[in-house]
């Protein structure tokens, strides 16, 4: 089977999307001729037309409104925001236009994209290329918001969001687009070759939204995990000989209650984790889904491992990335509670 | 705060901030002097397949075909049957007296809110009359005018603005903001400019797909402040989208005067140059100069010449919205002042000097829309009004969150579904 990193599987996925749908345009800045400053659509705009895959002026208001006019045409745009931290311009347009036309026209029109966009930390991006907005958009009704964290899933989830009939936010952790990262940023890289989850199929295949992925087993803590985070959630596991179970969730919205509160349950322990800022993050909900479902299977209050509630530095990147020894603590402190 | 006098820049010239202000306010006569009208028929008209920059001289003019009586003149007459024009006069008398009766229906407490478009009918209605009929419209809430033209029944938009049985969006929006796509209307959002951007996006989709059909898209003058307007004007003009874009200056933004939206240094219009767009500037009040600058539009847009943002020169002359006091913040009497006069007694005063229509036909005519109207009123209260809503479908709530309803939905949904049963005494569904 072949291996492929994550940028390479999401560039796949689209090529595989796009020659089934004629009806899929992919567009964003810098996307077209060139594929996109991390390629993720390189190739596509010679392979399928400049109509189906375009350059966008910087306007990611401009992006999501004009995704949103060809949505409600009846086509399925495909469109990135060339860094996370850029989406805000389109924050409107998402929010008030994309997640909500379904309801607010009970069904007459409906907004089948799915909006792509690397996120995360841990590149030297400073505060403006390494930021997680993940719960600005899980706080919204009618979006789901999907976080693949290997190249196998990358491809599947895409796939999958693009043939989801409501509209998606594809983050893509852009930390571990070249290789798995466990949060020790003095030591090598191991590229994706190397690793199991980059046997990425050729064709055509799904990863289901809504369901998450059981990453290793374990009896005595469930660690709960999206993006980067759960390999630096593996590697904190095994580096301190912990019998956890981790879990990447895969889809924050809708999530898989169900395998958490499973795991949860059997272990008697919980540890969520984020790279986002801590207050208000994702996983504040996740602590409060598990404490409302699994009050009295628990062992120990839920733990918690966040980014700071800063922005992001460039100088100081490796004191604010959620890395090694903020696991070790949080891992030691719900394991002895 | 002063500047201490030991600061160096103390000899320096103090800078002041501009803050426009409207000649004038309430207790002042109103005055228009300040308002260039130039004679009907004046304005050239260049091809419509013309480069952008040869219609730009027309942003700041002011398109205008029917004169001071009544007359079509100039090279913009789109010299229209009697039928059409009797069908236009007929479509803007209905939607004066439909904001008439909703208007009386909001104040008698039977919905929460409705928005006038008294002294814009033109606008819509002859934008209506010059689209094909599959064009997609992406509207603000004062184009009730296309749904009448294009021949929407007024018992579903009542319906929709009493939130009842009869309402298809399930009363999920306020009363205007309609939606229906059989008749090419673009859901209404709250949230201002955002369907510039949608409409330029349907129509490169349009294009995309080699379809004949072109979008059309209107915003408020106070609303070009909105970056959506920027983006959108940007995404026409770089992909030329078969698009046409309309300001419909009305003068008022709730109580701030055009001058807040940056009217003062440049016309709505003239924005249209710096994007190389054709744009040009259109007596509102004028049907037969609206009608015309959409054909105009329409043609440039199909034969893939480019997009046109069009500045409809109107006057508000009600308040915003049925919350709003207009008496607060400008002279009485500005709409009667109007120099550019009523949209309804300008086509009508044209066909009666043309022979085709005169004060007993137009007296019918107004008989006969307020019986309409009654009619549907009377058909859509009957499933219900506003306050009368709320417990036959309260599941109904939780659908079209999205395709399938998710877990955490269908948890809540029961939940109020119990609270529902606690309030009413009774299984509600």
């Amino acid at each position: 089977m072949p291996t492929r990193n994550m940028i390479e599987a999401i560039n796949d996925a689209h090529r595989v999307m796009m020659a089934r749908d004629p009806d899929i345009v992919v567009f964003g800045e810098d996307v077209g001729y060139f594929g996109g400053v991390f390629r993720a659509t390189a190739g596509l705009q010679q392979e399928f037309g400049k109509e189906r895959c375009f350059d966008a002026p910087i306007s990611e208001g401009g992006i999501v409104g004009t995704a949103v006019g060809m949505a409600a045409y009846g086509l399925k745009p495909v469109i990135e925001i060339q860094f996370a931290d850029y989406i805000y311009p389109g924050y409107d347009q998402i929010v008030s236009e994309v997640a909500r036309m379904r309801y607010r026209t009970a069904g007459e029109w409906t907004m089948p994209m799915v909006i792509r966009s690397p996120y995360g930390g841990g590149i030297f991006g400073g505060q403006t290329h390494s930021q997680s907005p993940e719960a600005l958009f899980t706080h919204v009704a009618g979006l789901k918001v999907v976080i693949p964290s290997t190249p196998h899933d990358a491809k599947g989830l895409l796939i999958a969001a693009i043939e989801d009939p409501d509209p998606v936010l594809f983050f893509e952790p852009k930390r571990i687009y070249n290789g798995p990262f466990d949060g020790h940023h003095d030591k090598p890289v191991k590229p994706w070759s190397k690793h199991a989850d980059s046997e990425v199929p050729d064709g055509h295949y799904t990863v289901p939204l809504g369901k998450a992925r059981i990453v290793r087993p374990g009896n005595d803590l469930t660690v709960l995990a999206y993006g980067t985070m759960v390999h630096v959630a593996l590697a904190a596991v095994e580096e301190n000989g912990i019998d956890a179970e981790v879990i990447d969730l895969r889809t924050l919205l809708p999530l898989d209650i169900d395998t958490i509160e499973e795991s949860v349950r059997k272990t008697g322990r919980c540890l969520v984790v984020q790279e986002a800022t801590r207050t208000s993050g994702f996983v504040s909900e996740l602590v409060t889904l598990v404490q409302e479902r699994c009050f009295y299977h628990l062992e120990a209050p839920v733990g918690r491992v966040t980014g700071w509630d800063t922005p992001y530095p460039h100088a100081y990147e490796w004191i604010y990335f959620p890395g090694p020894i903020r696991m070790k603590q949080a891992l030691e402190k719900v394991m002895a509670d | 705060m002063d500047i201490p006098s030991s600061d160096p820049r103390r000899n320096a010239p103090r800078l002041a901030l501009h803050v426009p202000e409207p000649a004038y306010r309430p207790g002042d006569a109103p005055d228009f002097s300040n308002v260039t009208v130039p004679p009907a028929g004046s304005a050239p008209r260049p091809d419509s397949s013309a480069p952008a920059r040869d219609t730009h001289p027309l942003v700041d003019h002011l398109v205008r075909v029917l004169d001071e009586d009544g007359r079509a003149v100039g090279p913009w007459d789109p010299r229209l049957s009697p039928d059409t024009m009797r069908k236009m006069l007929a479509d803007m008398v209905t939607v004066r007296v439909f904001d008439d009766r909703m208007y009386r229906a909001q104040r008698q407490g039977k919905t929460s809110f409705y928005m006038k478009c008294t002294g814009e009918e033109a606008i819509a209605v002859a934008a209506a009359t010059a689209l094909d009929s599959e064009d997609m419209c992406f509207p603000t809430y004062r184009q009730q005018g296309l749904l009448v033209a294009r021949g929407y029944p007024l018992v579903d938009m009542m319906c929709q603005i009493y939130s009842n049985a009869g309402d298809k969006l399930h009363g999920r929006q306020l009363p205007i903001m309609y939606s229906d796509k059989p008749h090419g209307f673009f859901s209404i959002s709250g949230n201002l400019g955002t369907q510039y951007p949608q409409a330029v996006g349907w129509a490169m989709a349009s294009a995309i797909k080699g379809d004949s059909r072109i979008a059309m898209g209107w915003i408020g003058e106070g609303a070009t402040a909105e970056g959506d307007f920027h983006s959108a004007l940007t995404f026409a003009a770089v992909y030329q989208a078969p698009v046409i874009l309309a300001v419909v200056n009305n003068q008022w933004a709730i109580s701030s005067f055009s001058g807040i939206a940056g009217s003062e240094q440049a016309t709505f219009a003239a924005r249209a140059v710096g994007y190389g767009v054709a744009g040009m500037r259109v007596d509102g009040n004028d049907a037969l100069a609206v009608y015309a600058a959409v054909r105009w539009a329409s043609e440039r847009a199909r034969a893939n010449a480019g997009p046109t943002l069009i500045e409809f020169f109107t006057y508000r002359a009600e308040g915003h919205s049925t919350s709003d006091d207009p008496t607060g913040y400008r002279p009485a009497g500005e709409a009667q002042a109007w120099p550019l006069g009523d949209p309804v007694e300008r086509l009508k005063a044209h066909l009666i000097g043309l022979g085709e229509w005169d004060e007993e036909r137009h007296a019918a005519l107004v008989k006969q829309a307020d019986a309409g109207v009654r009619a549907a009123q009377k058909a859509a209260e009957a499933q219900g009004i506003l306050p009368g809503q709320g417990f036959d479908r309260i599941g109904s709530m939780f659908e079209d969150v999205y395709a399938d309803t998710p877990w955490h939905l269908a948890e809540q949904r029961d939940t109020a579904l119990g609270e529902a049963r606690t309030y009413l005494g009774r299984d509600a569904s």
